[in-house]
């Protein structure tokens, strides 16, 4: 029973999405109307110049002669069939750059979200059973400097420090490509290109989420289960590890699915400062080339990503919580 | 145990640093012209002067001032986050008061919005506007402001509904008052303090984000500002690592700051709920 009614639950949620997708195409071709120039003067641009009829002439191909409204049809129906249009800069359809691209930003923020949130829950318990020693302290103050510091200037100075000066680290790309490493090796060149980046990305999201268990971790060992564990005579200790921890949690869980949006956000600075060649990169280099089919399709298969990992949140939440009922949550 | 809100603010040692950092950073951003004459974007001296060596914090490749930079620079970070947090708080303001208030369908039309604006990749966002719209400083402050509504929109809302069934509320309906002045004379001075408290840390996000936008290239042109200092300084991190060291710690002590500031102000305004 349990089984069919998370398919359900996870159908509803698919559902419920459907909305923001198709709100990210319309401001996405709003954007598109606000954008100077249409595709048809784009891509005579690009051949470097063109008379007014031959721009007329295309502005009829591509439907950009007719109504706004229409032309907010054609682009639906395109999308619908994931047709993102055409990144003339690159000569091929926007769909192919952005899924080549798709996995190296996936693999960033994968090993991003493990270090955040893992070493986050670590050092926010840790804070929270030394609560006013100097541990806690310690955790504090770094969290709260962490918090505040710009990604990018992190990810500067990391390589400042451990690529310039120590050499441990190389300073940008995802693998040596001129090594031609296979197998293993390939794999052990990626992690090492991968340290940097991740560090640089995971400070913010670590921090946040180091306060927010401390917080939730010294709020439950006051509810009223934790009074019963310590009047059965348990240790601080054994209640905080085999009861707080996984009441506390939840928060974390909920909020690494709020930020998930953020994560893709830092990973454009992140990609940019380290050469990553992600997503992140290829929106600084379209945004560059001014163009803006590419842009629009990074963001809105972006924002499918948030939503697909939220979906998927939501569902390691149920699974978690046992007292949260599937049926009841729509 | 009640002492006055000004003795519990600034007796926090942590507030009081806050206080003083933001203080002269904004002398600093206020008497820019006088305490740093040299213009920041003028060659004023041979590129790549080490710091104290004639200039106190150096020139960078094109030997301009660093410190003319820091001091203008604050000028201007400080301007578009203050401007685009204010922007942000007026429209989510509004948005989550109407939407408190008359509940119901607009409620639920305006909250759906809401939440898909706290959806979408947010950074990216404000990057396409800015790249849209074409970099300037209004542009800049319109991505940041719309990107940054939805929290407080969100935290006026729930403000708005738990007040507006109060008595004092309810007595004014009775009196035959205006909605839009039981809004603003009655319900929204009540709900003020979460709102200050929240609008003071956004200030501090959207610092982080103009910076990461200006140094990507996406700020205001012929405006210094700190984040495009290290987007211009990173080419020569290997030589010059003072181009992008100073005006990202000058960053990461606003910010810091900042937070620290509206931290105490949530421990002042709300002593019940202090940070634990």
């Amino acid at each position: 029973m349990r089984g069919m009614r998370l398919v359900r639950f996870i159908l509803t949620r698919l559902l419920q999405a459907v909305p923001v997708v198709l709100g990210v195409v319309v401001l996405n071709f709003l954007l598109l109307q606000l954008a100077p120039g249409d595709a048809a003067t784009v891509l005579a641009g690009e051949a470097g110049g063109a008379p007014a009829e031959y721009i007329e002439q295309l502005r009829a191909r591509f439907g950009l002669d007719k109504p706004v409204l229409v032309q907010l049809g054609l682009y639906l129906k395109n999308i619908l069939f994931l047709d993102l249009g055409f990144s003339f800069r690159n000569n091929s359809p926007v769909l192919g750059l952005i899924l080549d691209r798709l996995w190296p930003t996936l693999l960033l923020m994968g090993a991003t979200l493990v270090i955040s949130v893992g070493g986050g829950v670590l050092l926010g318990v840790v804070a929270a059973i030394g609560v006013r020693t100097w541990r806690d302290h310690l955790i504090s103050v770094a969290a709260v400097i962490a918090y505040a510091t710009p990604l990018f200037w992190v990810g500067l100075m990391l390589i400042l420090v451990f690529s310039i000066r120590l050499d441990w680290f190389p300073t940008s790309g995802m693998e040596d490509v001129v090594a031609f490493h296979e197998g293993w090796a390939r794999v052990v060149d990626i992690a090492h290109h991968l340290v940097l980046p991740t560090i640089t990305l995971s400070l913010f999201y670590l921090a946040l989420y180091t306060r927010l268990m401390r917080a939730t971790v010294l709020e439950q060992r006051g509810a009223e289960y934790a009074t019963t564990a310590r009047a059965k005579g348990l240790t601080e200790r054994a209640i905080t590890m085999r009861h707080v921890l996984r009441n506390a949690l939840l928060p974390v869980v909920t909020m690494a699915g709020v930020q998930v949006g953020a994560l893709l956000g830092g990973s454009v600075v992140v990609e940019t400062v380290f050469a990553w060649p992600g997503l992140g990169q290829l929106a600084f280099q379209s945004l560059f080339a001014r163009d803006f089919n590419l842009l629009l399709g990074i963001f809105f298969l972006s924002a499918c990503l948030v939503v697909i990992v939220n979906i998927v949140v939501d569902v390691i939440y149920v699974l978690l919580d046992p007292r949260i009922r599937v049926g009841s949550s729509t | 145990m009640t002492k006055p809100f000004w003795i519990r603010f600034v007796g926090n040692a942590r507030v009081l640093i806050g206080l003083i950092w933001l203080a002269l950073v904004i002398v600093g951003a206020l008497a820019a012209p006088w305490i740093a004459p040299l213009d920041p974007f003028a060659i004023s001296g041979q590129p790549f002067v080490r710091p104290l060596d004639g200039f106190a914090f150096g020139t960078d490749s094109l030997g301009r001032s660093v410190w003319s930079g820091l001091v203008h620079g604050a000028r201007t970070t400080l301007l578009i986050a203050v401007i685009a947090t204010l922007g942000a708080v007026a429209f989510g303001g509004l948005v989550g008061a109407v939407s408190g208030f008359y509940g119901g369908r607009t409620d639920n039309v305006l909250m759906r919005v809401t939440e898909f604006f706290q959806t979408i990749p947010s950074f990216i966002f404000a990057i396409l506007l800015v790249a849209v719209l074409s970099p300037s400083a209004t542009s800049v402050v319109i991505a940041i402001a719309t990107v940054s509504w939805p929290p407080i929109a969100r935290i006026v809302r729930g403000e708005v509904m738990s007040l507006r069934s109060r008595e004092f509320v309810q007595a004014a309906v009775t009196l035959g008052e205006e909605d839009f002045v039981i809004l603003f004379r009655q319900i929204l001075p009540n709900a003020l303090s979460p709102l200050i408290v929240t609008g003071s840390l956004l200030v501090a996000t959207a610092i982080l984000t103009e910076s990461a936008l200006s140094f990507l290239g996406l700020g205001a042109p012929n405006f210094m500002s700190w984040g495009f200092m290290i987007g211009a300084g990173r080419s020569f991190l290997r030589d010059a690592w003072w181009l992008v060291a100073t005006p990202g710690i000058a960053i990461l002590l606003t910010v810091l700051s900042i937070n620290l500031v509206g931290e105490g102000l949530n421990d002042a305004l709300n002593p019940r709920l202090r940070t634990p």
